[in-house]
């Protein structure tokens, strides 16, 4: 099936802003920045870069922390799905961890770091009674050299994205009944599953495990919050460059967006290659037809990983939570001596104006995307021709950090005023592959049958895609729609980039405070910021509930 | 039932399927009104792409060529949602979202109007297949059986064409098999369309009791 | 037919930003600046790291516009360098009118680029505002010279700051402070890893390494000039010998670092430092009056001096509502406006202006002014050391990385 014009245009307009940002980036690495001066290719700032003292090290650390995270959150996810997917624990799951998908990463890190630090909740209950410590302990955590805290944090936001994006296709396998016939011919649960299920599942997630691998490799705010420090992985260093006094280092932060840029190519060529091993040891385990029955340890540890990530982010969320409303809190005291609403009182009036925005920018962002979404798969076809609108997922495999900066170049030279639609149109460019990526699996998996039988009684196509496609997918699509509200919400530099800081959002500000590190008050931005996309979750996990009521084959 | 025309004849005119080179099948045979064509095969045989080329929804990767038409009218380039195929799959296939009377009033052709007399109509329709009061009832909570006889009559309220019928009997256990086969095929020629139905089970054949092709590399070689 | 192209053709002239730019604002005659300030709205870039930094602004737009009909817009920076950047994008697209930035909160480094790549507000016009009159540029020589830069009038001064020390009274005896860079050293042998500084190149960590450069260099008056290549090495080597034995006595040994004031503040409130150190005399004041510090701490500073500069407030070449703008930054500068930025209740940020030029009753209002038990007088604050060229700070903070940039 071939694409119409209307979609490939549609591609082209959506693409290449990407591909434009990507172009104002690589310029000035090559020293094209007529603003500040910069007029003649030069191999002067790649070599700059390439002097910049413990790059490698930098480098390496981010390459490593991304592939560990990514991997690590798959075992995790893929691990749980195996051995729990259709018992009562999975559900039990299911409902503890998908809340954590609306915890922002900032928020989520510093969660991590409010409990794990010398001074953080944790010790502080221990102490001084089991520790004997009336100071914090001069314990390097987190910012620890090998970034395992970073890796930490990193998982826990990934395990429930990567769990969400599964379940999403799920539904679409038989599930049952591969689970009887493999546990028939004797093999244990997770082996059963790994053979019969597991490579299907993990098709339909292949784009969002690259979309954790890029982004682990290339995020900026967990890193800087929880990741080593000395030197800091490529891309926090990276912003630095960006954000340096010195206007000369744009050309540095520039080159340093190209090497991003490569290393996530190495990240993703590391990542096929470690596909094509895990193949070959599927098709080894299927040949030798291991039956593994005796699996509980696995199915335990991923058990206890999976309420793990939960129990951090949630036990976080609760110590920020205290700090929003602590008065003086000295260690080692579990508690704060005082309690006051004064940080709330302060902060909620400020806060009306960007919530508005936030909420108004993340839900015609998310609505346009879903929309678009469905026309784009609707238009291509069942089985699709996935490869035309590859295209769409260039910002996911793209780092942020590689393209903002000309993104913001381009949106100010074709006369983008700052102003809502400018950054709705930049949202949406984020918000879209997300929603694509959530929709296009399900979409992909649905029985064509029912659309067979429809147009067979007389139905047109549009009604079909109406009446049929659309009711039967509904849930998927409120997922779709509830990631694309979160990716929107969390968003940073593109806001503040093409919004040129006028159009502040919950997520603009919370940055911005937690420059000053006010434990209080990031406690009340985070916990504003986190109840955003929570609810948009809680939505698309409840409407098919109640609209469903009395259908169950709707209800999972 | 809603005879919106007269049946006629649905004829498959030199029609050959391949996938890559190989020629999958070639049928010519023409299907009187109330008549049962069956196209025997083992699985891979490419049996049901004969009726996804019938029904108009052939995969792109296969590659057809000949004609179906009904009477004289030549429906190969006529879209899936204008031939009105009736087809019957291995699963009954309710769609999950509607109740079951929902299920048989979406079928119903948009020529019947109003609420109540396309309810009516519904009511009427399982009332037939001994499913009185089932309208509000959700699919999931169906027998298998009953499933099957509800997908049966969503196909025949809409008045379709001709009917192309996929093993629907398969999955069902030999007791009820005997008892839904029999249903079909009476209220199947009973609507007087021609109908193709494709099977590797031989009791369908005889059931059916009409012609039979044998298609599949054991019978041609 | 043609009115209706011409209609289209200024609605769009008007979406990009071309119509409506109004002639060249004359600052000397100031009527004219207010009457076109009236309705303009000023996208003010500051940093918005502190609530009560933020709340300060807040009020102040709330006047602007009850007094002046100027609406204004605290766009919160959680780096000043990201407004510049902002200017810098527009430039590059051409975008000469109409800029999005207003006002920028800013001072040394970003002011010395800004001044490099032409991207103020010239000619001179900080000067001009009405209020420049109570400014106090014959004894606070750092309002005229932003990090040794000559400000020309292209920012106009805000507040004063002065590098200050804070320990907790409670934890550490006022006997055993520091009183320089060295006895610092010697006190952090007596208490290893209860000293941190924020990482450069923060702003403030690289002021503790300036703040040490001219405690220890051979001639002071070097750090007035741009680096001398030739002698580089030799006159930072003093420091990087003293950091050499500082760096294992450090918090975390040296392997990390606070990231900023207000992360260094926090450590220094659970417990993991013991002493700190900033730039706003007030702010230990402050954090007591937030509930972010005990009442115990108390401030210090070294007998021979520390670092003291001025941070201002410059418009960009582009902005769009510079008449209001100019209003702001007046407004900034009143006796009123800087009263209340000193009460350390609502900020406790120095004032620029000369007590000796206000009016009796604002003088006398300042003076009444309680700063607290932690902030020192102004009589206490010892010399105020001159902050070196932006080159020296840009040169330290690369070779302060190099050598300590990679923990073991």
């Amino acid at each position: 099936m071939y694409l119409t014009a209307g979609n490939g245009l549609l591609v082209i307009i959506l693409g290449l802003p990407v591909l434009a940002g990507i172009a104002g980036t690589i310029l000035p690495a090559f020293g094209y920045l007529p603003a500040l001066g910069g007029f003649r290719p030069t191999m002067a700032h790649l070599a700059e870069l390439a002097g910049q003292p413990h790059l490698l090290r930098s480098v390496l650390v981010a390459l490593a922390a991304g592939l560990i995270t990514t991997f690590a959150a798959l075992a995790i996810v893929g691990t749980f799905i195996a051995g729990f997917a259709g018992t009562p624990i999975f559900a039990r799951v299911h409902h503890l961890v998908s809340p954590l998908l609306a915890v922002p990463h900032a928020a989520a890190a510093f969660a991590l770091a409010f409990l794990i630090a010398p001074s953080g909740l944790l010790l502080r209950l221990v102490s001084p009674e089991l520790t004997g410590f009336t100071r914090p302990p001069d314990w390097l955590l987190p910012n620890d050299p090998l970034a395992l805290s970073m890796i930490a944090g990193l998982v826990t936001k990934e395990v429930p994205f990567l769990f969400l994006v599964t379940l999403a296709g799920l539904p679409q396998l038989p599930l049952r009944r591969a689970r009887h016939l493999m546990a028939a011919l004797g093999y244990g649960r997770l082996s059963g599953f790994l053979i019969s299920l597991w490579p299907t599942l993990y098709r339909q997630v292949r784009l969002p495990v690259f979309a954790v691998l890029v982004y682990s490799v290339s995020v900026v705010d967990v890193a800087m919050i929880l990741g080593p420090q000395l030197p800091a992985t490529l891309p926090v260093r990276i912003a630095h460059w960006a954000a340096d006094q010195d206007l000369r280092m744009r050309f540095l932060a520039s080159a340093g967006a190209l090497l991003q840029l490569f290393v996530v190519f190495v990240a993703i060529g590391a990542w096929l290659v470690l596909e094509r091993l895990g193949k070959l040891a599927l098709t080894f385990l299927t040949r030798a037809g291991t039956r593994m029955r005796r699996d509980i340890l696995p199915r335990a540890v991923s058990g206890l990983a999976m309420a793990g990530c939960a129990a951090i982010i949630f036990s976080g969320l609760g110590a920020l939570f205290i700090w929003s409303v602590a008065g003086l809190w000295p260690f080692p005291k579990a508690l704060p001596g005082t309690i006051t609403a004064k940080i709330w009182l302060r902060t909620l009036p400020q806060i009306s104006e960007p919530l508005l925005t936030t909420v108004a920018l993340a839900l015609s962002a998310s609505a346009l995307a879903l929309v678009i979404a469905i026309s784009l798969l609707h238009r291509n076809g069942r089985g699709g021709n996935a490869a035309s609108y590859k295209l769409l997922y260039l910002p996911l495999i793209v780092p942020e950090i590689s393209f903002v900066f000309g993104l913001q170049i381009l949106a100010i030279s074709i006369g983008f005023t700052p102003a809502f639609p400018s950054v709705l149109a930049v949202h949406l460019l984020f918000v879209l592959p997300y929603a694509l990526l959530s929709l296009s699996a399900p979409w992909r998996e649905f029985d064509p049958r029912f659309e067979q039988i429809a147009a067979g009684l007389g139905k047109m196509p549009l009604r079909v895609l109406l009446t049929i496609r659309l009711p039967l997918l509904f849930r998927a699509c409120l997922t779709a729609f509830a990631v694309g509200f979160s990716v929107s919400v969390s968003l940073y530099l593109p806001t503040l980039l093409i919004g040129a800081g006028r159009l502040t959002t919950i997520t603009t500000e919370a940055v911005a405070l937690s420059a000053g590190g006010d434990r209080r008050v990031i406690g009340v931005y985070a916990l504003v910021q986190a109840a955003l996309p929570f609810l948009a979750f809680l939505v698309a996990s409840v409407a098919p509930q109640l609209l469903f009521r009395n259908r169950r084959a709707m209800r999972m | 039932m809603q005879a919106v025309d007269d049946p006629m004849p649905l004829t498959l005119a030199d029609v050959t399927i391949r996938l890559a080179e190989r020629t999958l099948l070639s049928v010519s045979a023409t299907v009187m009104p109330g008549e049962v064509l069956t196209v025997m095969g083992p699985s891979g045989s490419g049996k049901s792409t004969l009726l996804a080329f019938a029904g108009g929804f052939l995969d792109p990767a296969f590659r057809a060529s000949g004609r179906i038409l009904i009477g004289d009218r030549d429906l190969t380039e006529v879209a899936a949602n204008e031939r009105r195929a009736g087809i019957l799959f291995q699963d009954p296939l309710l769609f999950p979202h509607l109740s079951v009377g929902g299920n048989i009033v979406f079928a119903i052709p948009q020529t019947v109007k109003g609420h109540k007399m396309r309810r009516q109509l519904a009511e009427q329709a399982l009332e037939q297949v001994g499913l009185a009061g089932f309208f509000d009832r959700d699919p999931e909570t169906l027998s298998g059986g009953q499933k099957a006889r509800v997908a049966l009559q969503r196909t025949l309220v809409s008045g379709p064409r001709y009917l192309l019928l996929d093993e629907p009997f398969s999955k069902l256990d030999t007791a009820l098999r005997q008892q839904t086969r029999a249903l079909v095929f009476s209220k199947a020629k009973a609507a007087g369309v021609p109908i193709i139905l494709v099977t590797h089970d031989g009791a369908d054949a005889e059931a059916a009791g009409g012609r039979v092709i044998e298609i599949g590399s054991e019978t041609e070689a | 037919m043609i009115g209706r192209a011409r209609q289209f053709i200024t609605a769009a002239m008007l979406a990009l930003g071309f119509a409506g730019e109004a002639a060249a604002i004359d600052v000397n005659d100031w009527n004219s600046v207010v009457a076109e300030a009236r309705g303009q709205t000023v996208y003010f870039n500051a940093w918005g790291g502190a609530e009560n930094i933020n709340a300060y602004i807040k009020w102040a737009g709330d006047e602007m516009k009850a007094r002046y009909g100027v609406s204004v817009v605290h766009v919160k920076l959680e780096d000043t360098a990201k407004a510049v950047a902002t200017v810098v994008a527009e430039k590059t697209a051409g975008k000469d009118h109409d800029g999005a930035v207003d006002l920028i909160w800013i001072n040394g480094e970003n002011f010395a680029a800004m001044k490099r790549e032409d991207l103020l507000l010239s000619p001179d016009w900080a000067t001009k505002l009405p209020n420049w009159a109570y400014v106090d540029h014959e004894n606070k020589p750092t309002v005229l010279t932003d990090f040794t830069i000559a400000t020309e009038g292209l920012e106009s001064p805000w507040g004063g700051a002065k590098l200050v020390f804070f320990y907790d009274s409670a934890r550490t005896p006022s006997g055993e402070l520091p009183d320089s860079a060295a006895e610092l050293l010697e006190w952090a042998k007596a208490n290893p890893g209860r000293f941190s500084y924020p990482q450069p190149p923060d702003f403030i960590g690289t002021s503790f390494l300036k703040q040490v450069l001219t405690e220890l260099i051979d001639d002071k008056t070097k750090l007035q000039k741009p680096v001398d290549e030739a002698s580089f090495a030799a006159d930072v080597a003093p420091l990087f010998v003293y950091l050499d034995k500082l760096t294992p006595l450090l918090w975390r040994k040296g392997k990390a670092y606070p990231q900023n004031y207000p992360d260094m503040k926090q450590k220094f409130a659970d417990g993991e430092l013991d002493i700190i150190f900033a730039f706003n005399p007030a702010e230990a004041s402050a954090a007591i009056a937030n509930g972010e510090l005990p009442n115990s701490v108390r401030s210090f500073v070294f007998s021979g001096g520390t670092l003291g500069n001025t941070h201002f407030v410059a418009i960009p070449y582009n902005a769009s509502a510079k008449a209001g703008a100019l209003l702001f930054a007046n407004f900034l500068l009143s006796p009123e406006a800087q009263l209340r930025k000193q009460d350390p209740k609502i900020w406790g940020d120095p004032t620029v202006l000369s007590l000796a030029k206000l009016p009796a009753a604002e003088r006398q209002a300042f003076e009444a002014l309680d700063l607290g038990a932690a902030t020192l007088g102004p009589d206490q604050l010892g010399p105020a050391l001159d902050e070196p060229h932006p080159d020296w700070m840009t040169r330290i903070e690369a070779e302060w990385t190099r050598r300590y940039g990679a923990a073991n």
